[in-house]
């Protein structure tokens, strides 16, 4: 009833797009790779890559476009847990960087990624909205239950980074949030709906300013990997070496400390 | 009930003969295309260990607090969206057009803005949160309240269609009868109105009730995402499927079949109606 009065080019337009759905073979896989199948060498390069590495990958993603005119980089971002899944189901990957070595294993115990290298390691701090309003300064106040506190769920590496963290210091927190991941732990601390979170360094320094963040000596007990592999399926496999060369080297390097990762 | 419903297209609509091919491959491919993805859900479910999976009292609190959020959103929704639909349906004034395009929003709105949306507003430091903290202590976010209001949001429109829609087709001629003889226009609607519709607000109700339930944008960036308080079916496959995908289907398939089980019993009943 709700749709009874709809004119009949919108039936007729719903129609047309249903069939050139089901008429194509491989709806919404592989669309950008055509060129590689078809025998000449592929142009784009798609890149799974962790949330925290959005800023510092697409900045990366540009410098591999200048430096080879004609191709171009697509990236996925998105909770490292749920960019492994998706490519264990077949989605179109080159390359993925993950933010943890346990997502990665997901993978290559698929048997659908090369090596991993480990280029960067990442390290929490406590987020907190600008003013500090909870008066927080060290790990101990997260356990106020007066303090709001937002942390990753342990599903995702920010989660299982946390949990180590406040292991350590053997405190127990009840967040009124778990949050799918890092940037939507981060948002909360944005807009101030929690009074801290656990973050990564490299968000903090993302947000511009937004919130401030408060090291703590516990983080080195949590800190995580990031390991990069090319995937042994991937469409553009030379292009997925070039990239991941480019992460790794120098200039790699230099793009990921100055957002606050740790390249040592 | 105090009269039938005017009888809409009583007959058979249906024609004899032969149907046309290019409207029934269409409608297969229709079909199959809605269809195929739930049976997959099927194919794919563990059930081996669907028993013991059920049982967790994880899901099992998920559960609950999807029903009862979904429950709570749904009354909300009729008690202020009746007379919504009643405005928009009864009442001439300017920018109707304009309110009407409004109610509907919601429906065509990414959830996740939604959430945003309401964040902003019913937020900590948002404009009416603020107040609504220092005013009465009570914060929307995080909390379950936070929940059905996410899901208000997102439902509400199902519901307001669904009435407005049959505000129209109703008989006026009843309400004047009512006027004439003397009843206000509250009684009218109490008496005449509303049980005239009845069936036109419980299609609009499941609908919404199942919209509810089914929330998941909204929620999760409005109300969080905490076992108990705020983590409803949807948002506990999401996360599931992080780490659990066999975990996500079970999730799944209980949501799938409480959504059929309610939509089948009572859309023969009312939705299509007589």
């Amino acid at each position: 009833m709700l749709f009874g009065r709809l004119p009949r080019w919108a039936a007729g337009l719903v129609l047309v797009l249903g069939i050139a759905g089901c008429g194509s073979p491989q709806p919404a896989a592989h669309q950008g790779s055509a060129p590689a199948s078809s025998g000449a060498a592929a142009t784009e390069v798609t890149v799974f890559a962790a949330a925290s590495l959005t800023g510092t990958f697409t900045e990366l993603g540009k410098i591999f476009e200048a430096a080879d005119a004609g191709t171009t980089v697509k990236f996925n971002f998105g909770s490292s847990a749920t960019l492994a899944q998706q490519i264990t189901q077949g989605a179109p990957a080159d390359v993925f960087a993950a933010a943890s070595p346990a997502t990665m294993k997901t993978v290559t115990d698929a048997g659908l990624a090369g090596t991993p290298v480990t280029f960067v390691r990442n390290k929490l701090q406590i987020a907190v909205p600008a003013g500090n309003p909870a008066k927080v300064d060290d790990l101990r106040d997260l356990a106020d239950p007066k303090v709001k506190v937002a942390l990753c769920a342990e599903q995702v590496p920010c989660g299982a980074a946390a949990v180590k963290a406040l292991a350590a210091a053997g405190l127990t927190v009840t967040p009124v949030t778990l949050e799918q991941d890092v940037k939507a732990t981060l948002t909360k601390v944005e807009l101030g709906e929690v009074d801290a979170a656990l973050v990564y360094r490299t968000d903090v320094i993302a947000s511009g300013g937004k919130v401030k963040g408060i090291e703590f000596p516990e983080a080195d007990k949590a800190i995580n990997d990031y390991p990069i592999a090319t995937l042994s399926k991937a469409p553009a496999g030379d292009l997925a070496r070039r990239f991941v060369d480019l992460v790794v080297s120098r200039q790699g390097k230099d793009v990921l400390a100055k957002a606050g990762f740790d390249t040592a | 009930m105090t009269s039938a419903p005017p009888a809409r297209h009583t007959g058979p609509g249906a024609a004899t003969g032969r149907p046309p091919w290019g409207l029934v491959v269409p409608a297969v491919l229709g079909l199959a295309f809605l269809v195929l993805p739930l049976a997959g859900l099927l194919v794919r479910a563990p059930w081996s260990t669907l028993p013991r999976r059920l049982a967790e009292p994880q899901v099992l609190e998920a559960l609950r607090l999807s029903l009862v959020t979904a429950t709570i959103a749904t009354a909300v929704c009729l008690l202020l969206g009746v007379p919504l639909a009643w405005l928009l349906a009864r009442m001439e004034f300017p920018g109707r057009r304009v309110v009407r395009a409004l109610v509907t929003v919601p429906l065509v709105l990414p959830p996740v803005v939604g959430g945003v949306a309401l964040l902003l507003v019913l937020g900590r430091r948002g404009l009416a949160g603020q107040w609504l903290e220092s005013a009465f202590g009570v914060t929307l976010p995080f909390t379950t309240a936070g929940v059905v209001v996410a899901e208000a949001f997102v439902a509400m429109p199902f519901l307001v269609i669904s009435v407005e829609g049959a505000l129209r087709a109703a008989d006026q001629r009843f309400e004047e009868a009512a006027a004439t003889l003397g009843a206000s226009r509250w009684t009218a609607f109490v008496r005449v109105t509303l049980p005239l519709i009845a069936p036109g607000v419980v299609a609009g109700a499941v609908l919404c009730w199942a919209r509810a339930l089914g929330e998941f944008g909204a929620t999760i960036t409005f109300a969080g995402n905490f076992p108990g308080t705020t983590r409803t079916m949807p948002l506990a496959v999401y996360l599931a499927l992080e780490t659990e995908p066999e975990a996500a289907i079970v999730l799944s398939l209980v949501l799938l079949a409480v959504s059929v089980a309610v939509l089948a019993s009572l859309r023969d009943r009312w939705v299509s109606g007589p």
